[in-house]
């Protein structure tokens, strides 16, 4: 069953000196609890993807479907994950993670449990009453993720959520997001210029074009012993092939770029 | 001999030392705290240095006192001042039109900025007035100020405020202008109403520069208040110090001058000690 549907996407943005075709005729079905990682060189209009499925733009042509049902604005059956944690600092950790309970008039005696659970679950039951200069790179990035996952969202919009993060770091959180993510059920796009990450994490990926962004080549990701983790599937023969291949296909588009 | 000052230094060194969890972080210890000591004593010699050659000057007749007044004339009006009950009378009369002032432009700058962050249609419509405003010395406005308002309190309220107010709206409206924009996708990403970010977002992250602008208003302020009592008031530290121009009476000027000079270190500190109580994250 398609959970999300882009079908014939145009984005054309507008400024004084003309317009700028970001995204051209993309078509896209991402299945019920797949992870798709869409790659592409930077300014292909990969996260312009996400704030359409988000509800935050409208396309110039095309419609985007979440359950069969067109997006016309922000739905709650969406969370979305930025590169930054953006972590308000004032608040304390539980407080953060009641954010968009907040702002969706949410926050009532289950949510606010539901919200205090996952932080638990997730290692974070020990920090609930720190602030967010108190704690590590790693924990700020997990604690942004039970903010988004406080909602209950279907879907989960991740735009380039490690890369702010040192390699160690990184490693570690993506298996425990790609595990915590595959826990909850939730379908989930990942926006990624790291090939690595993106092959270890998905089941597919699909490249784009330099811009504006067209689909350029796709990969349904096999790996022997993966078992959704990202660490093990580094370690798989089969993904350095996956590796040459795609970085072929970024490289040309690079070239034509230049 | 050398023994007992051996021992004496080992007694200072092992104070300086204190709290020391090592042989390094005691000789660390020992370094930094010296500098502190040697700093806070330059900075009492200054004063001190100041105070003996003004006394001694006036004295020896290497200035004039009548022009420049000597500490111990200056210390005399205080103490007379003080006796006479009406020192109280003028401190309170410029801190309380200060207050005022303050809070009269901390509260309407911040609630300006809050009306051109929410219209950006407003914000680029006013933007060169704001600039005018804020360019034009106010105080040529103070004659202004007495004929629409009287010569009285109001006018050195009025005064108070027109310094105080637009740097508020700028400072203030800058500082929201610097909110991180991703922060506030990830609002609407919640789908925030403007209203919900500006609670929830924009106002908060923007308290320590509000902060900050409380600081600045609280000397702009004491300015307009000042200006205000130079031009028509009856009571007040400006006024003593115009009062005592005018009668020549310098130790009276220099006696005002050393209070204001208490009186806005005092407040600005009561401002710091507010800051370090509310901004409780950091």
């Amino acid at each position: 069953m398609n959970k999300v549907t882009l079908s014939g996407v145009d984005m054309t943005y507008v400024n004084k000196s003309g317009e700028i075709p970001a995204l051209v005729d993309i078509f896209l079905n991402i299945k019920t609890e797949e992870f798709v990682s869409l790659l592409g060189p930077s300014g292909c209009g990969k996260s312009t993807i996400l704030s359409l499925i988000a509800g935050m733009l409208r396309p110039s042509k095309g419609q985007i479907l979440i359950d069969g049902e067109p997006v016309i604005g922000t739905s709650p059956k969406v969370g979305y994950m930025l590169q930054h944690d953006h972590l308000l600092e004032w608040r304390d950790i539980r407080r953060n993670t009641y954010l968009g309970l907040e702002v969706r008039g949410l926050a009532d005696k289950e949510h606010c449990r539901h919200a205090d659970e996952l932080l638990i679950r997730y290692g974070l039951g020990g920090f609930m009453n720190r602030y967010p200069s108190e704690l590590s790179g790693g924990m700020r990035q997990r604690a942004a993720l039970v903010r988004t996952l406080a909602l209950e969202p279907e879907v989960v919009l991740l735009d380039e959520p490690f890369s702010a993060l040192d390699y160690q770091t990184r490693l570690t959180l993506e298996e425990e997001v790609a595990t915590i993510l595959k826990q909850e059920h939730k379908t989930v796009i990942l926006v990624t210029h790291d090939i690595a990450e993106a092959i270890a994490m998905s089941d597919r990926i699909i490249v784009l074009s330099a811009r504006p962004g067209t689909v350029k080549a796709e990969y349904t990701i096999e790996l022997s012993g993966k078992n959704n983790s990202p660490f093990a599937a580094r370690q798989a023969p089969e993904f350095r092939e996956y590796f040459k291949e795609i970085w072929s296909v970024l490289e040309e588009g690079h070239a034509t770029v230049r | 001999m050398q023994q007992s000052v051996k021992k004496k230094s080992h007694f200072y060194s092992g104070w300086l030392r204190r709290g020391a969890v090592s042989e390094i972080h005691g000789e660390y210890l020992e370094q930094i705290r010296k500098r502190e000591i040697m700093i806070v004593t330059y900075q009492v010699l200054i004063g001190l240095i100041f105070l003996v050659f003004w006394e001694i000057g006036a004295r020896m007749g290497w200035i004039d006192p009548f022009i420049t007044s000597q500490p111990s004339k200056v210390l005399e009006t205080i103490v007379s001042l003080f006796n006479s009950g009406k020192l109280w009378i003028h401190i309170w009369t410029t801190v309380w039109e200060t207050a005022v002032g303050f809070l009269l432009g901390t509260v309407g700058g911040s609630l300006i900025a809050i009306l051109l962050w929410w219209s950006k249609w407003v914000a680029d419509i006013l933007e060169p007035y704001i600039v005018i405003l804020n360019s034009v010395p106010k105080v040529a406005l103070g004659p202004v100020f007495i004929v629409w308002l009287g010569s009285g309190t109001p006018a050195i309220l009025m005064m108070a405020l027109a310094i105080s107010v637009i740097v508020t709206v700028m400072m203030v409206f800058n500082g929201f202008n610097e909110v991180n924009p991703d922060t506030i996708k990830l609002m609407h990403s919640f789908g925030a109403s403007r209203q919900q970010i500006l609670a929830k977002v924009v106002l908060p992250a923007t308290f320590p520069t509000m902060i900050a602008a409380l600081k600045v208003n609280l000397g702009l302020s004491l300015v307009g208040t000042i200006v205000g009592e130079f031009l028509v008031s009856k009571e007040g530290l400006g006024y003593l110090i115009v009062y005592g121009g005018q009668v020549f009476n310098m130790s009276l000027v220099m006696a005002s001058v050393i209070i204001l000079c208490i009186v806005a270190a005092l407040l600005y500190y009561s401002v710091t000690f507010l800051e370090k109580r509310l901004i409780h994250w950091k």
